[in-house]
Protein backbone atom coordinates (compact mmCIF):
# COMPACT_ATOMS: atom_id res chain seq x y z
CA UNK A 1 0.00 0.00 0.00
CA UNK A 2 1.28 3.08 -0.85
CA UNK A 3 1.99 5.83 1.57
CA UNK A 4 -0.06 8.85 1.93
CA UNK A 5 2.37 11.92 0.98
CA UNK A 6 4.26 13.95 3.91
CA UNK A 7 3.31 16.59 1.89
CA UNK A 8 0.65 18.03 -0.85
CA UNK A 9 0.93 21.27 -2.25
CA UNK A 10 -2.42 21.64 -4.67
CA UNK A 11 -2.78 24.45 -6.62
CA UNK A 12 -1.02 26.99 -4.10
CA UNK A 13 -0.55 30.35 -4.67
CA UNK A 14 1.47 33.00 -2.19
CA UNK A 15 1.32 36.29 -2.39
CA UNK A 16 3.10 38.77 -0.10
CA UNK A 17 1.66 41.39 1.58
CA UNK A 18 1.68 44.48 -0.67
CA UNK A 19 0.87 41.69 -3.46
CA UNK A 20 4.21 40.66 -5.32
CA UNK A 21 3.08 37.10 -6.34
CA UNK A 22 6.03 34.64 -4.96
CA UNK A 23 4.18 31.32 -5.42
CA UNK A 24 2.00 30.94 -8.53
CA UNK A 25 -0.38 28.19 -8.72
CA UNK A 26 2.32 25.08 -7.89
CA UNK A 27 1.29 21.77 -7.43
CA UNK A 28 3.52 18.84 -6.04
CA UNK A 29 4.06 16.32 -3.76
CA UNK A 30 6.86 14.84 -1.81
CA UNK A 31 6.72 11.26 -0.35
CA UNK A 32 8.91 9.45 2.46
CA UNK A 33 12.53 8.73 1.45
CA UNK A 34 12.62 11.18 -1.54
CA UNK A 35 16.16 13.02 -2.29
CA UNK A 36 14.78 16.39 -3.88
CA UNK A 37 17.14 19.51 -5.02
CA UNK A 38 15.14 22.55 -5.64
CA UNK A 39 16.39 25.31 -8.13
CA UNK A 40 15.86 28.13 -9.63
CA UNK A 41 17.02 31.68 -9.79
CA UNK A 42 17.31 34.32 -7.08
CA UNK A 43 13.65 35.34 -6.38
CA UNK A 44 12.33 32.61 -8.09
CA UNK A 45 10.42 31.50 -5.30
CA UNK A 46 12.23 28.47 -3.56
CA UNK A 47 12.55 29.83 -0.30
CA UNK A 48 8.51 31.17 -0.13
CA UNK A 49 7.61 27.44 -1.11
CA UNK A 50 9.57 25.98 1.72
CA UNK A 51 7.92 28.02 4.25
CA UNK A 52 4.32 26.96 2.50
CA UNK A 53 5.45 23.65 2.89
CA UNK A 54 6.39 23.94 6.19
CA UNK A 55 3.41 25.86 7.26
CA UNK A 56 5.42 29.38 8.25
CA UNK A 57 2.84 30.29 5.67
CA UNK A 58 -0.59 29.73 4.50
CA UNK A 59 -1.45 29.78 0.74
CA UNK A 60 -3.31 32.75 -0.49
CA UNK A 61 -5.17 30.66 -2.68
CA UNK A 62 -4.70 26.62 -3.16
CA UNK A 63 -4.33 24.42 -0.08
CA UNK A 64 -0.60 22.86 1.54
CA UNK A 65 -1.57 19.58 3.32
CA UNK A 66 0.47 17.89 5.79
CA UNK A 67 -0.24 14.06 6.08
CA UNK A 68 -3.52 15.55 4.74
CA UNK A 69 -4.07 18.10 6.83
CA UNK A 70 -4.84 21.90 5.70
CA UNK A 71 -2.17 23.63 7.29
CA UNK A 72 -4.49 26.43 7.26
CA UNK A 73 -6.20 24.64 10.32
CA UNK A 74 -2.68 23.72 12.12
CA UNK A 75 -0.31 25.41 14.43
CA UNK A 76 2.90 26.13 13.09
CA UNK A 77 4.48 24.00 16.04
CA UNK A 78 1.97 21.15 14.93
CA UNK A 79 3.76 21.82 10.97
CA UNK A 80 7.16 21.67 12.05
CA UNK A 81 6.55 18.70 13.99
CA UNK A 82 6.17 16.96 10.43
CA UNK A 83 8.24 19.44 8.29
CA UNK A 84 11.54 20.78 9.48
CA UNK A 85 13.19 24.00 7.60
CA UNK A 86 16.39 24.95 8.38
CA UNK A 87 17.35 28.24 7.11
CA UNK A 88 19.85 29.91 4.55
CA UNK A 89 21.56 31.57 6.88
CA UNK A 90 22.08 29.67 10.15
CA UNK A 91 22.68 33.15 12.16
CA UNK A 92 18.88 33.52 11.48
CA UNK A 93 18.32 30.28 13.81
CA UNK A 94 20.32 30.40 16.20
CA UNK A 95 19.32 32.43 19.26
CA UNK A 96 20.25 30.12 22.46
CA UNK A 97 23.25 31.07 24.48
CA UNK A 98 24.83 27.24 23.98
CA UNK A 99 24.83 23.97 21.82
CA UNK A 100 22.81 22.01 24.25
CA UNK A 101 20.00 24.97 24.46
CA UNK A 102 19.74 25.77 21.04
CA UNK A 103 19.37 22.13 20.45
CA UNK A 104 16.95 21.49 23.16
CA UNK A 105 14.35 24.57 21.87
CA UNK A 106 12.44 22.46 19.28
CA UNK A 107 11.77 19.29 20.96
CA UNK A 108 10.83 20.82 24.12
CA UNK A 109 8.87 23.08 22.02
CA UNK A 110 7.31 20.42 21.50
CA UNK A 111 6.18 19.22 25.09
CA UNK A 112 8.57 16.46 25.21
CA UNK A 113 9.29 14.92 28.60
CA UNK A 114 13.37 16.25 29.38
CA UNK A 115 14.71 12.79 29.40
CA UNK A 116 13.46 12.62 26.40
CA UNK A 117 14.96 15.79 24.88
CA UNK A 118 18.42 14.97 26.26
CA UNK A 119 18.57 12.17 24.06
CA UNK A 120 17.08 13.57 21.12
CA UNK A 121 20.32 16.59 21.59
CA UNK A 122 22.55 13.90 21.96
CA UNK A 123 21.06 11.58 19.12
CA UNK A 124 21.48 14.78 16.56
CA UNK A 125 24.65 15.85 17.85
CA UNK A 126 26.14 12.77 16.98
CA UNK A 127 24.02 12.16 13.62
CA UNK A 128 25.73 15.82 12.65
CA UNK A 129 29.05 14.68 13.86
CA UNK A 130 29.72 17.73 15.72
CA UNK A 131 32.31 17.64 18.53
CA UNK A 132 32.33 20.44 20.98
CA UNK A 133 31.13 20.89 24.64
CA UNK A 134 27.31 20.88 24.28
CA UNK A 135 28.01 24.31 26.88
CA UNK A 136 29.70 26.27 24.38
CA UNK A 137 28.26 29.20 22.77
CA UNK A 138 26.91 28.70 19.50
CA UNK A 139 27.65 31.98 17.81
CA UNK A 140 31.90 31.44 18.43
CA UNK A 141 31.43 28.53 16.04
CA UNK A 142 32.39 28.24 12.63
CA UNK A 143 30.16 29.05 9.57
CA UNK A 144 30.63 25.53 9.19
CA UNK A 145 29.38 23.95 12.65
CA UNK A 146 26.55 27.19 13.19
CA UNK A 147 25.35 24.63 9.68
CA UNK A 148 25.80 21.67 11.51
CA UNK A 149 24.05 22.93 14.89
CA UNK A 150 21.27 24.76 12.44
CA UNK A 151 20.71 20.90 11.08
CA UNK A 152 21.21 19.18 14.58
CA UNK A 153 18.32 21.78 16.19
CA UNK A 154 15.58 20.53 13.59
CA UNK A 155 17.05 17.13 13.32
CA UNK A 156 16.06 16.98 17.45
CA UNK A 157 12.47 17.63 16.11
CA UNK A 158 12.46 14.06 14.12
CA UNK A 159 10.62 15.83 11.42
CA UNK A 160 9.72 13.40 8.59
CA UNK A 161 10.64 16.09 5.80
CA UNK A 162 14.21 18.32 6.32
CA UNK A 163 13.94 21.36 3.97
CA UNK A 164 17.11 22.91 3.70
CA UNK A 165 18.02 25.99 2.09
CA UNK A 166 21.09 26.56 0.41
CA UNK A 167 22.89 24.50 3.29
CA UNK A 168 26.08 24.33 1.11
CA UNK A 169 26.22 28.27 0.72
CA UNK A 170 29.55 29.38 2.45
CA UNK A 171 31.03 26.36 3.32
CA UNK A 172 34.05 24.93 1.61
CA UNK A 173 33.53 22.04 -0.58
CA UNK A 174 34.55 18.93 1.58
CA UNK A 175 32.46 20.54 4.53
CA UNK A 176 29.80 20.60 1.29
CA UNK A 177 30.16 17.00 1.12
CA UNK A 178 29.71 15.97 4.42
CA UNK A 179 26.79 17.99 4.74
CA UNK A 180 24.87 16.23 1.26
CA UNK A 181 26.25 12.41 2.59
CA UNK A 182 24.44 13.29 6.02
CA UNK A 183 21.19 14.10 4.04
CA UNK A 184 21.95 11.14 2.07
CA UNK A 185 21.90 9.09 5.34
CA UNK A 186 18.75 10.49 6.48
CA UNK A 187 17.32 9.68 2.92
CA UNK A 188 18.46 5.46 3.91
CA UNK A 189 16.45 6.49 6.90
CA UNK A 190 13.13 7.16 5.37
CA UNK A 191 13.27 10.28 5.96
CA UNK A 192 12.44 13.17 2.78
CA UNK A 193 14.79 15.44 2.04
CA UNK A 194 14.63 19.02 -0.07
CA UNK A 195 17.91 21.06 -0.61
CA UNK A 196 17.48 24.37 -2.03
CA UNK A 197 20.78 24.83 -4.04
CA UNK A 198 22.31 26.71 -6.62
CA UNK A 199 24.88 24.20 -6.86
CA UNK A 200 24.02 21.49 -9.66
CA UNK A 201 26.97 19.54 -9.14
CA UNK A 202 25.64 18.31 -5.99
CA UNK A 203 22.26 18.05 -7.08
CA UNK A 204 23.21 15.95 -9.83
CA UNK A 205 25.45 13.49 -7.75
CA UNK A 206 22.80 13.46 -4.59
CA UNK A 207 19.33 14.22 -5.57
CA UNK A 208 16.56 11.71 -7.03
CA UNK A 209 14.29 14.37 -8.29
CA UNK A 210 14.76 17.61 -9.61
CA UNK A 211 12.26 20.89 -9.13
CA UNK A 212 12.61 23.78 -11.15
CA UNK A 213 11.12 27.28 -10.43
CA UNK A 214 10.70 29.91 -12.17
CA UNK A 215 8.78 33.05 -12.04
CA UNK A 216 6.83 31.37 -8.67
CA UNK A 217 5.83 28.74 -10.95
CA UNK A 218 6.52 24.94 -11.22
CA UNK A 219 9.06 25.12 -14.51
CA UNK A 220 10.11 21.40 -13.86
CA UNK A 221 9.84 18.45 -12.09
CA UNK A 222 11.25 14.98 -12.47
CA UNK A 223 14.15 12.40 -12.34
CA UNK A 224 17.26 14.19 -12.14
CA UNK A 225 18.78 12.66 -15.22
CA UNK A 226 15.77 13.93 -17.23
CA UNK A 227 15.93 17.23 -15.88
CA UNK A 228 19.69 17.76 -15.61
CA UNK A 229 20.44 16.70 -19.22
CA UNK A 230 17.69 18.67 -21.00
CA UNK A 231 20.08 21.56 -21.85
CA UNK A 232 18.08 23.81 -23.13
CA UNK A 233 15.30 23.20 -20.20
CA UNK A 234 18.00 24.46 -18.11
CA UNK A 235 18.88 27.19 -20.14
CA UNK A 236 15.29 28.15 -20.15
CA UNK A 237 15.24 28.13 -16.34
CA UNK A 238 18.57 30.58 -15.95
CA UNK A 239 20.39 27.68 -15.20
CA UNK A 240 23.64 26.74 -16.48
CA UNK A 241 24.17 23.06 -17.87
CA UNK A 242 27.27 20.59 -15.87
CA UNK A 243 30.03 20.99 -17.99
CA UNK A 244 30.03 16.81 -17.88
CA UNK A 245 26.35 17.38 -19.75
CA UNK A 246 27.75 19.81 -22.33
CA UNK A 247 30.96 17.45 -22.65
CA UNK A 248 28.95 14.34 -23.28
CA UNK A 249 26.40 15.59 -25.84
CA UNK A 250 29.36 17.37 -27.77
CA UNK A 251 30.72 13.86 -28.10
CA UNK A 252 27.71 11.85 -29.34
CA UNK A 253 29.13 11.91 -32.59
CA UNK A 254 32.21 10.07 -31.28
CA UNK A 255 29.45 7.12 -30.08
CA UNK A 256 29.12 8.77 -26.27
CA UNK A 257 25.27 7.67 -26.04
CA UNK A 258 23.37 10.52 -23.55
CA UNK A 259 23.88 13.27 -21.74
CA UNK A 260 25.55 12.57 -18.70
CA UNK A 261 24.90 14.63 -15.50
CA UNK A 262 27.44 12.41 -13.13
CA UNK A 263 31.11 12.62 -13.39
CA UNK A 264 31.14 8.88 -13.52
CA UNK A 265 28.62 8.39 -15.60
CA UNK A 266 30.55 9.89 -18.72
CA UNK A 267 34.17 8.46 -17.10
CA UNK A 268 32.15 5.16 -17.38
CA UNK A 269 30.98 5.56 -20.71
CA UNK A 270 33.93 7.10 -21.76
CA UNK A 271 36.07 3.94 -21.20
CA UNK A 272 32.68 2.21 -22.94
CA UNK A 273 33.48 3.93 -26.36
CA UNK A 274 37.66 3.80 -25.86
CA UNK A 275 37.57 -0.24 -25.32
CA UNK A 276 35.47 -1.02 -28.07
CA UNK A 277 37.62 0.88 -30.41
CA UNK A 278 35.10 3.02 -31.17
CA UNK A 279 33.83 1.52 -34.02
CA UNK A 280 30.44 3.22 -33.76
CA UNK A 281 31.05 6.31 -34.84
CA UNK A 282 29.70 6.08 -38.23
CA UNK B 1 53.50 47.91 -13.22
CA UNK B 2 53.73 47.77 -9.37
CA UNK B 3 53.23 45.55 -6.74
CA UNK B 4 50.34 46.07 -5.20
CA UNK B 5 50.16 43.84 -2.60
CA UNK B 6 53.25 42.18 -0.70
CA UNK B 7 53.36 40.73 2.44
CA UNK B 8 56.49 38.42 4.09
CA UNK B 9 56.99 35.88 6.79
CA UNK B 10 53.17 37.37 8.47
CA UNK B 11 52.39 35.46 11.45
CA UNK B 12 48.81 35.73 12.91
CA UNK B 13 47.48 35.23 16.36
CA UNK B 14 44.05 36.35 17.70
CA UNK B 15 44.35 37.24 21.25
CA UNK B 16 43.54 34.85 23.63
CA UNK B 17 44.31 32.03 21.22
CA UNK B 18 47.42 29.68 21.61
CA UNK B 19 48.31 28.71 17.94
CA UNK B 20 48.91 30.90 14.95
CA UNK B 21 46.38 31.20 12.60
CA UNK B 22 48.54 32.11 9.64
CA UNK B 23 52.02 30.88 10.27
CA UNK B 24 54.86 32.32 7.79
CA UNK B 25 52.63 33.34 4.92
CA UNK B 26 54.63 35.28 1.93
CA UNK B 27 52.93 36.66 -1.31
CA UNK B 28 53.34 38.99 -3.68
CA UNK B 29 50.01 40.33 -6.04
CA UNK B 30 51.08 42.72 -8.88
CA UNK B 31 48.95 45.71 -9.80
CA UNK B 32 45.88 44.36 -12.54
CA UNK B 33 46.44 40.72 -11.21
CA UNK B 34 43.04 38.72 -10.84
CA UNK B 35 44.33 36.27 -7.69
CA UNK B 36 41.75 33.22 -6.36
CA UNK B 37 42.46 32.00 -3.02
CA UNK B 38 41.27 29.07 -1.91
CA UNK B 39 41.63 26.34 0.67
CA UNK B 40 39.11 24.51 3.11
CA UNK B 41 36.93 26.35 5.84
CA UNK B 42 39.82 27.72 9.07
CA UNK B 43 42.98 28.08 6.67
CA UNK B 44 42.96 31.29 7.63
CA UNK B 45 42.00 33.05 3.81
CA UNK B 46 39.63 35.62 6.20
CA UNK B 47 42.24 36.51 8.51
CA UNK B 48 44.60 36.64 5.62
CA UNK B 49 42.21 39.35 3.91
CA UNK B 50 41.37 41.10 7.14
CA UNK B 51 44.75 41.55 7.78
CA UNK B 52 45.63 42.78 4.03
CA UNK B 53 42.97 45.31 5.06
CA UNK B 54 44.34 46.51 8.19
CA UNK B 55 40.89 44.98 10.07
CA UNK B 56 43.49 42.68 11.76
CA UNK B 57 44.65 44.20 14.44
CA UNK B 58 42.84 47.54 14.49
CA UNK B 59 38.87 45.81 14.53
CA UNK B 60 40.18 42.38 15.52
CA UNK B 61 42.44 42.43 18.44
CA UNK B 62 45.50 39.90 17.69
CA UNK B 63 49.06 39.69 17.20
CA UNK B 64 50.49 40.37 13.70
CA UNK B 65 54.68 39.83 13.35
CA UNK B 66 56.01 40.42 9.88
CA UNK B 67 55.86 43.08 6.96
CA UNK B 68 51.94 43.84 5.06
CA UNK B 69 52.59 46.44 2.06
CA UNK B 70 49.24 47.57 0.48
CA UNK B 71 50.85 50.00 -2.24
CA UNK B 72 52.60 52.44 -0.15
CA UNK B 73 51.24 51.98 2.56
CA UNK B 74 51.46 49.77 5.91
CA UNK B 75 48.24 48.99 6.63
CA UNK B 76 48.89 47.26 10.52
CA UNK B 77 48.94 51.08 11.27
CA UNK B 78 47.48 53.26 8.37
CA UNK B 79 44.07 54.92 9.24
CA UNK B 80 40.95 53.08 7.61
CA UNK B 81 40.36 56.23 5.67
CA UNK B 82 43.62 56.25 3.98
CA UNK B 83 43.17 52.36 3.52
CA UNK B 84 39.67 52.51 2.00
CA UNK B 85 41.30 54.29 -1.03
CA UNK B 86 43.22 51.40 -1.98
CA UNK B 87 41.53 48.55 -0.78
CA UNK B 88 38.01 47.83 -0.34
CA UNK B 89 35.89 44.18 0.66
CA UNK B 90 33.32 42.36 -0.28
CA UNK B 91 32.16 39.99 2.55
CA UNK B 92 30.92 37.17 2.39
CA UNK B 93 27.67 37.50 4.52
CA UNK B 94 25.86 40.66 2.63
CA UNK B 95 23.90 41.50 5.72
CA UNK B 96 27.05 42.53 8.09
CA UNK B 97 27.63 45.34 5.32
CA UNK B 98 24.17 46.53 4.18
CA UNK B 99 23.27 49.84 6.63
CA UNK B 100 21.08 51.95 4.45
CA UNK B 101 17.26 52.08 4.09
CA UNK B 102 16.91 52.21 0.61
CA UNK B 103 19.33 50.35 -3.18
CA UNK B 104 20.37 54.40 -3.96
CA UNK B 105 21.51 55.08 -0.41
CA UNK B 106 23.62 51.85 0.15
CA UNK B 107 25.39 52.59 -2.79
CA UNK B 108 25.53 56.36 -2.73
CA UNK B 109 26.13 56.58 1.29
CA UNK B 110 30.16 56.07 0.86
CA UNK B 111 30.27 58.01 -2.28
CA UNK B 112 29.16 60.82 -0.19
CA UNK B 113 31.98 60.11 2.22
CA UNK B 114 34.33 60.54 -0.12
CA UNK B 115 32.54 63.86 -1.34
CA UNK B 116 31.94 63.20 -4.48
CA UNK B 117 30.18 65.82 -6.77
CA UNK B 118 26.35 64.67 -6.74
CA UNK B 119 25.73 64.45 -10.48
CA UNK B 120 28.65 61.57 -10.22
CA UNK B 121 27.33 60.18 -7.72
CA UNK B 122 24.31 59.33 -9.83
CA UNK B 123 25.85 58.32 -12.72
CA UNK B 124 28.01 55.69 -10.43
CA UNK B 125 24.74 54.48 -8.75
CA UNK B 126 23.20 53.77 -12.31
CA UNK B 127 25.98 52.42 -13.87
CA UNK B 128 26.30 49.55 -11.06
CA UNK B 129 23.12 48.87 -10.17
CA UNK B 130 22.79 48.51 -14.28
CA UNK B 131 25.88 45.82 -14.19
CA UNK B 132 25.04 44.32 -11.14
CA UNK B 133 21.25 43.74 -12.20
CA UNK B 134 19.49 45.97 -9.90
CA UNK B 135 18.52 48.34 -11.74
CA UNK B 136 14.80 49.93 -11.27
CA UNK B 137 15.11 49.07 -6.94
CA UNK B 138 16.51 52.54 -6.55
CA UNK B 139 13.63 52.67 -4.02
CA UNK B 140 13.74 48.97 -2.13
CA UNK B 141 14.80 48.60 0.91
CA UNK B 142 18.15 46.60 1.36
CA UNK B 143 16.54 44.11 3.96
CA UNK B 144 13.41 43.59 1.76
CA UNK B 145 15.55 41.88 -1.33
CA UNK B 146 16.34 38.33 -1.34
CA UNK B 147 19.78 36.79 -0.41
CA UNK B 148 21.25 37.28 -4.06
CA UNK B 149 20.17 40.88 -4.78
CA UNK B 150 21.69 41.52 -1.16
CA UNK B 151 24.85 40.15 -2.26
CA UNK B 152 25.00 42.00 -5.59
CA UNK B 153 24.32 45.07 -3.76
CA UNK B 154 27.11 44.67 -1.40
CA UNK B 155 29.27 44.26 -4.78
CA UNK B 156 27.63 46.97 -6.58
CA UNK B 157 28.33 49.43 -3.38
CA UNK B 158 32.08 48.46 -3.00
CA UNK B 159 32.43 48.78 -7.04
CA UNK B 160 31.10 52.26 -7.38
CA UNK B 161 34.04 53.04 -5.34
CA UNK B 162 36.25 52.34 -7.75
CA UNK B 163 38.86 50.58 -5.13
CA UNK B 164 42.53 50.19 -6.89
CA UNK B 165 42.16 46.24 -4.84
CA UNK B 166 39.12 45.04 -4.16
CA UNK B 167 39.15 41.74 -2.00
CA UNK B 168 35.70 39.49 -2.22
CA UNK B 169 35.05 37.03 0.15
CA UNK B 170 32.81 34.59 -1.86
CA UNK B 171 31.51 37.06 -3.79
CA UNK B 172 28.76 34.54 -6.03
CA UNK B 173 28.05 32.69 -3.37
CA UNK B 174 24.64 32.90 -3.03
CA UNK B 175 24.15 34.31 -6.63
CA UNK B 176 22.02 31.97 -10.01
CA UNK B 177 23.96 31.85 -12.83
CA UNK B 178 23.01 35.10 -14.74
CA UNK B 179 23.54 36.87 -10.80
CA UNK B 180 27.25 35.25 -10.98
CA UNK B 181 27.57 36.32 -15.25
CA UNK B 182 27.30 39.64 -14.32
CA UNK B 183 29.31 40.07 -11.28
CA UNK B 184 32.33 38.08 -13.15
CA UNK B 185 31.45 39.97 -16.75
CA UNK B 186 31.35 43.40 -14.04
CA UNK B 187 34.89 42.16 -12.37
CA UNK B 188 36.48 41.53 -15.68
CA UNK B 189 35.23 45.37 -16.66
CA UNK B 190 37.10 46.39 -13.85
CA UNK B 191 40.28 45.35 -14.78
CA UNK B 192 40.25 46.52 -18.16
CA UNK B 193 39.10 49.61 -17.80
CA UNK B 194 40.67 50.41 -14.21
CA UNK B 195 43.18 47.84 -13.71
CA UNK B 196 42.03 47.07 -10.63
CA UNK B 197 43.46 44.12 -8.81
CA UNK B 198 41.28 41.32 -7.34
CA UNK B 199 42.05 39.20 -4.73
CA UNK B 200 39.31 36.63 -4.36
CA UNK B 201 37.98 34.38 -2.32
CA UNK B 202 35.88 31.45 -4.06
CA UNK B 203 34.74 28.05 -4.13
CA UNK B 204 33.15 27.91 -7.02
CA UNK B 205 36.22 26.39 -9.56
CA UNK B 206 34.65 26.57 -13.11
CA UNK B 207 33.81 30.34 -12.57
CA UNK B 208 37.27 30.92 -11.86
CA UNK B 209 39.69 29.30 -13.79
CA UNK B 210 38.40 30.53 -16.93
CA UNK B 211 39.47 34.25 -15.55
CA UNK B 212 41.81 34.54 -13.08
CA UNK B 213 46.25 34.83 -13.54
CA UNK B 214 47.00 32.51 -10.81
CA UNK B 215 45.25 30.40 -7.82
CA UNK B 216 46.45 30.59 -3.87
CA UNK B 217 45.91 27.33 -1.98
CA UNK B 218 46.07 27.77 1.75
CA UNK B 219 46.17 24.91 4.16
CA UNK B 220 46.59 25.50 7.58
CA UNK B 221 47.92 29.27 7.52
CA UNK B 222 50.60 28.28 4.52
CA UNK B 223 50.43 28.19 1.41
CA UNK B 224 50.44 25.11 -0.33
CA UNK B 225 49.75 25.22 -3.67
CA UNK B 226 50.39 28.45 -6.58
CA UNK B 227 50.50 28.98 -9.97
CA UNK B 228 48.17 29.56 -12.35
CA UNK B 229 45.07 27.11 -13.27
CA UNK B 230 46.72 24.82 -15.24
CA UNK B 231 49.73 23.83 -13.18
CA UNK B 232 46.95 23.71 -9.99
CA UNK B 233 45.44 21.42 -11.74
CA UNK B 234 47.91 19.39 -13.32
CA UNK B 235 47.96 17.03 -10.05
CA UNK B 236 44.78 15.66 -8.75
CA UNK B 237 43.13 17.87 -5.80
CA UNK B 238 41.21 16.19 -2.92
CA UNK B 239 38.45 17.92 -2.02
CA UNK B 240 38.67 16.85 1.56
CA UNK B 241 41.92 18.28 1.80
CA UNK B 242 41.75 21.25 -0.04
CA UNK B 243 38.33 22.49 0.47
CA UNK B 244 37.53 23.13 -2.95
CA UNK B 245 36.54 20.61 -6.05
CA UNK B 246 38.65 20.91 -9.18
CA UNK B 247 36.41 21.67 -12.23
CA UNK B 248 34.54 18.53 -13.68
CA UNK B 249 36.36 17.93 -17.01
CA UNK B 250 39.53 17.76 -14.88
CA UNK B 251 37.83 15.54 -12.58
CA UNK B 252 37.01 13.44 -15.70
CA UNK B 253 40.20 13.23 -16.43
CA UNK B 254 42.11 11.84 -13.28
CA UNK B 255 39.29 9.56 -13.16
CA UNK B 256 40.10 8.12 -16.68
CA UNK B 257 43.39 8.27 -15.68
CA UNK B 258 43.16 5.68 -12.79
CA UNK B 259 41.63 3.55 -15.53
CA UNK B 260 44.95 3.49 -17.37
CA UNK B 261 43.66 6.08 -19.83
CA UNK B 262 46.87 8.64 -20.72
CA UNK B 263 46.34 12.24 -21.09
CA UNK B 264 48.77 14.66 -22.96
CA UNK B 265 47.58 17.03 -20.37
CA UNK B 266 44.79 17.83 -17.46
CA UNK B 267 41.91 19.50 -19.32
CA UNK B 268 40.70 22.52 -16.70
CA UNK B 269 37.85 24.15 -19.26
CA UNK B 270 35.46 22.75 -21.34
CA UNK B 271 36.87 23.61 -25.08
CA UNK B 272 40.38 22.14 -23.99
CA UNK B 273 38.42 18.68 -22.64
CA UNK B 274 36.37 18.67 -25.64
CA UNK B 275 39.95 19.03 -28.14
CA UNK B 276 41.48 16.40 -25.78
CA UNK B 277 39.04 13.65 -25.30
CA UNK B 278 38.08 13.38 -28.92
CA UNK B 279 41.85 13.70 -29.84
CA UNK B 280 42.32 10.45 -27.19
CA UNK B 281 39.53 8.97 -29.37
CA UNK B 282 40.97 9.51 -32.64
CA UNK B 283 44.01 8.24 -31.43
CA UNK B 284 42.47 4.99 -30.55
CA UNK B 285 41.16 4.50 -34.03
CA UNK B 286 44.12 5.53 -36.04
CA UNK B 287 45.79 2.63 -34.20
CA UNK B 288 42.76 -0.01 -33.89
Amino acid sequence: MKERPIVEVVNASYAYPGGIKAIDDVSLSVEPGEFIALLGQNGSGKTTLAKLMNGLFKPTNGTVLIKGRDTKKMTVAECARIVGYVFQNPEHQIFASTIYEEIAFGPRNLGIPEEDVKRRVEEALKFVDLKKPTDAFPHLLSVGEKHRVAIASILAMEPELLILDEPTTGIDFGRSLQIMRLLQRLKDEGKAVIVITHDLYLAAEFAERIIILKDGRKFADGPTKEILSNKNLLTDAGLSPLQVTLLSESMKNYGISENAVRTMEFVEEFLKVLRRGYGSRV
Amino acid sequence: MSTAIKIDDLWVRYRGEEDYVIKGLSLEIEEGEFVLLMGASGCGKTTLCLTIMGIIPRVIKAEVKGNVRVFDLNPLNASPAEIAKYVTIVFQNPEMQLVTTSVYEEIAFPLENFGLPQDEIERRVEEVLEVVGLKGLEDRSPASLSGGQKQALAIASVLALRPKIIILDEPTSQLDPQGTKRVTDLILKLRREFETTILAVEHRVEWAVEHVDRIVVMNDGKIILEGDPKTVFSKEIKPEETGFRPPQVSEIAYNLIRSGVTFPTIPISLNEALDIFRGILDERKTYS
